[in-house]
């Protein structure tokens, strides 16, 4: 466990929800009782919306289908998509809560290198309350933990940090590869526990995995779009790829920090990579160019806001690389859809028609 | 990763004896030592003679040395305390130099085994580096781990390494202040994982325990920044954190990379923070300006060897920082002076612009 130098306290259940999409079932939410029982889930069920997913007794959740999700968003529900775990950010958007964790239903609980099991969640949490350090690269990593700190040479002007957007955690067992690497490297396990968090520097991209991730939903919410993957579109597996590679030039351009690192799970299943080929396969040539424009984004001072950035970069997607495919025009166009979705749902008036009726647009919820 | 052959005779190991008696660190580190070339640059300013067990392959170097192969510039530059091991970068004829401070033993890892830091350093100097994009999994060349998912596959070549920076377990390098308010703190987390720090991000660079390869930026490692009231302490210099960042810019300008993390080396208890506290630690006050100025320094396309890098970035520290304080315009000039003596001394370096 990373905990922080001056102690923090795990927010109130009442500041969580933990988003799980799923098109199976929730057994996994077993193993995680311990550590997620106090907190809201909201599922998204992928699939299927007559299929019945079973959330096992004593969890307080509420549970949008595909049915739910078109119901309350409307026209602006393509923008959601379908047969892929992207439909996810369908649960960010519906959340009231500062923070989210979201996390997918083949992850399990894992052990650290003493055997004691991992609380990802209550890491999540440290992590997202303490400072980043972007500017700046600590080579002992957080220097915010408790047995570290900032080395000689690191100016202490810089020392204060930054407010941290998005805890980003990786996976012991099944690693997060592509297709390409799943076929080469069929039998290779991450074994290897590296004990540290580390802030990802200003100006520097990465691929951000969503199955195992917290946010401020506050600080970054809108800009967590997983895209139009799946069903009826050219590509798939490529949706946290989007969203972080949006989030991270947002958050850059806002100050805001992001880090990796700690916690790990368990990924207990591989899926098919022939599969994932197929799905990947697009996204594997464009993304040689939807890096170098991520790259080379520079959104205005004006834009002060997540929502403003998101759309000024929506612009730049439809410039830059409708080009490429008329896909990209596609999600230019999906990616305003989403901002207008999330601003109507989370407009004040909504909120408390929301909170008025309880959770009445789910269309099946449990409270304790 | 495929295996890494690792030839003994492209390495040095500089060491640069701030101490007289170099017996106990020797024998610490003979079974990693032993197979390779030492160099040992005794500190000029040390009076008693220097002991070294015997049974190493070794050039040791003393202040008349460095006075012979200065000649007249002998006054320009200063080889006193740390910066003595230099003057091993300058006489060293090898491709890859490690350095170590005298005051660190080989590590343990968190199986108890002895840490092979230099085996370490050139595996990580031999493989190559990914400066453009973060791997969340860390080294993907190292064994049992691979790029992730949406990593670009034109990146996955990645890009010869310049500098690895190695970590400190126990007595890890604070500044003073660190070290006053936190007395009791030792770090005694072994982080197993080296990874590339990105393009354009600026870091503190340790000399405490590094591996260099000279080739690409020999001529970047340089003495040039240097405090008026240095002591023999490591919280009270900045020369290193000066110097790893012009390899840092060389670097980032030449597409070379820059690792940070393993190894880890075991560094002994050494001075008394309050003591270094009550000198003015100017270096502290002065990485303000030194960190900016290295974030946007920006060099031109002309600048394709760490030769002519070095020469724009002390142009530059001279036109930008040189009106701040007197202390950046003599880095400047000690920084053009070492590269003119560097060429006289060695090779110059490939030409690397990828």
């Amino acid at each position: 466990m990373s905990t922080p130098a001056t102690q923090v306290v795990p927010p109130l259940k009442d500041e969580l929800d933990i988003v799980i999409p799923t098109i199976r079932n929730l057994d996994f939410l077993e193993m995680w009782r311990p550590f997620f029982q106090p907190y809201h889930l909201i599922i998204v069920q992928d699939g299927d919306p007559t299929k019945v997913i079973k959330v096992p007794e004593g969890f307080d959740y509420e549970l949008y289908n595909r049915n739910d999700i078109n119901r309350i968003l409307g026209p602006k529900a393509s923008c959601i998509s379908f047969k892929d775990s992207a439909c996810r950010c369908f649960g960010f958007m519906m959340s009231k809560k500062k923070y989210i964790y979201t996390i997918d239903d083949d992850c399990f609980v894992a052990k650290d290198p003493s055997g004691k099991d991992i609380n990802a969640l209550a890491q999540h949490i440290h992590n997202l309350l303490s400072p980043s350090t972007p500017l700046f690269f600590n080579t002992l990593y957080d220097p915010f933990r408790e047995g570290a700190d900032f080395v000689r040479g690191y100016p202490f002007s810089m020392r204060e940090g930054v407010p941290t957007a998005v805890s980003h955690g990786l996976w012991l067992n099944i690693p997060d590869y592509d297709a390409p690497t799943q076929l080469v490297k069929p039998r290779e396990r991450n074994t290897r526990y590296v004990d540290a968090v580390l802030t990802i520097p200003k100006g520097t991209l990465f691929p951000m995995c969503g199955m195992n991730l917290g946010f401020d939903r506050e600080l970054i919410g809108p800009a967590m779009y997983f895209g139009l993957m799946g069903d009826g579109q050219p590509i798939g597996r490529y949706d946290d790829m989007w969203a972080g590679w949006c989030t991270k030039v947002i958050c850059d351009h806002l100050g805001l920090g992001v880090k990796t690192g700690l916690p790990y799970i368990w990924h207990s299943k591989a899926s098919n990579p022939f599969v994932n080929l197929k799905k990947e396969y697009k996204g594997i040539y464009w993304q040689e160019d939807i890096i170098p424009f991520f790259q080379s984004v520079s959104l205005p001072k004006d834009c002060t806001t997540v929502q403003k950035c998101y759309i000024e970069l929506s612009k730049l997607v439809k410039e830059k690389l409708g080009p490429i495919d008329p896909y990209f025009q596609k999600l230019s166009e999906a990616m305003v859809t989403w901002i207008e979705a999330w601003d109507e749902i989370n407009s004040p008036t909504k909120l408390e028609a929301l909170s008025l009726d309880g959770k009445k647009d789910a269309s099946a919820s449990n409270k304790k | 990763m495929s295996h890494i052959s690792i030839i003994d005779d492209e390495v040095d190991i500089v060491v640069g004896a701030l101490q007289p008696d170099l017996s106990s660190f020797m024998e610490e580190w003979k079974p990693i030592f032993s197979r390779f070339h030492l160099i040992i640059v005794k500190d000029p300013d040390l009076k008693e003679d220097l002991k070294i067990p015997d049974g190493f392959n070794m050039d040791l170097y003393t202040k008349s040395d460095i006075d012979r192969v200065m000649g007249s510039s002998s006054t320009a530059i200063s080889f006193s305390g740390y910066s003595c091991r230099y003057f091993g970068y300058l006489m060293s004829r090898k491709k890859y130099v490690i350095c170590f401070d005298d005051d660190c033993v080989p590590a343990r890892d968190s199986n108890g085994c002895i840490i092979d830091a230099v085996s370490q350093h050139i595996a990580n100097l031999a493989t190559p580096a990914t400066p453009f994009f973060f791997n969340t999994l860390y080294d993907p060349y190292r064994e049992g781990t691979d790029f992730v998912r949406g990593y670009p596959f034109s990146l996955r070549n990645g890009v010869d390494c310049g500098l690895s920076c190695g970590l400190w377990l126990n007595l890890a390098d604070y500044d003073a202040p660190t070290q006053v308010l936190k007395p009791d703190l030792r770090n005694v987390r072994y982080v197993d994982a080296v990874l590339t720090v990105p393009s354009r991000t600026m870091m503190p660079v340790s000399g405490i325990n590094i591996g260099v390869n000279t080739e690409l930026v020999g001529p970047a490692m340089l003495p040039a920044f240097q405090l008026v009231k240095e002591g023999k302490i490591r919280w009270e210099t900045v020369e290193d954190i000066w110097s790893g960042m012009c390899v840092k810019v060389v670097c980032d300008h030449l597409r070379l990379g820059v690792k940070s993390g393993l190894p880890y080396v075991w560094r002994k208890e050494r001075g008394d923070a309050i003591e270094s506290l009550r000198k003015e630690w100017d270096g502290v006050k002065l990485m303000e300006d030194v960190v900016p100025f290295f974030q946007s320094v920006r060099l031109s396309k002309e600048a394709v060897t760490a030769e002519d890098c070095v020469a724009e970035i002390a142009a530059s520290v001279k036109e930008k920082l040189g009106p701040v304080n007197p202390v950046f315009a003599r880095a400047a000039d000690t920084m053009v002076e070492w590269t003119k003596i560097w060429k006289r001394v060695r090779r110059p370096s490939k030409v690397q612009r990828q």
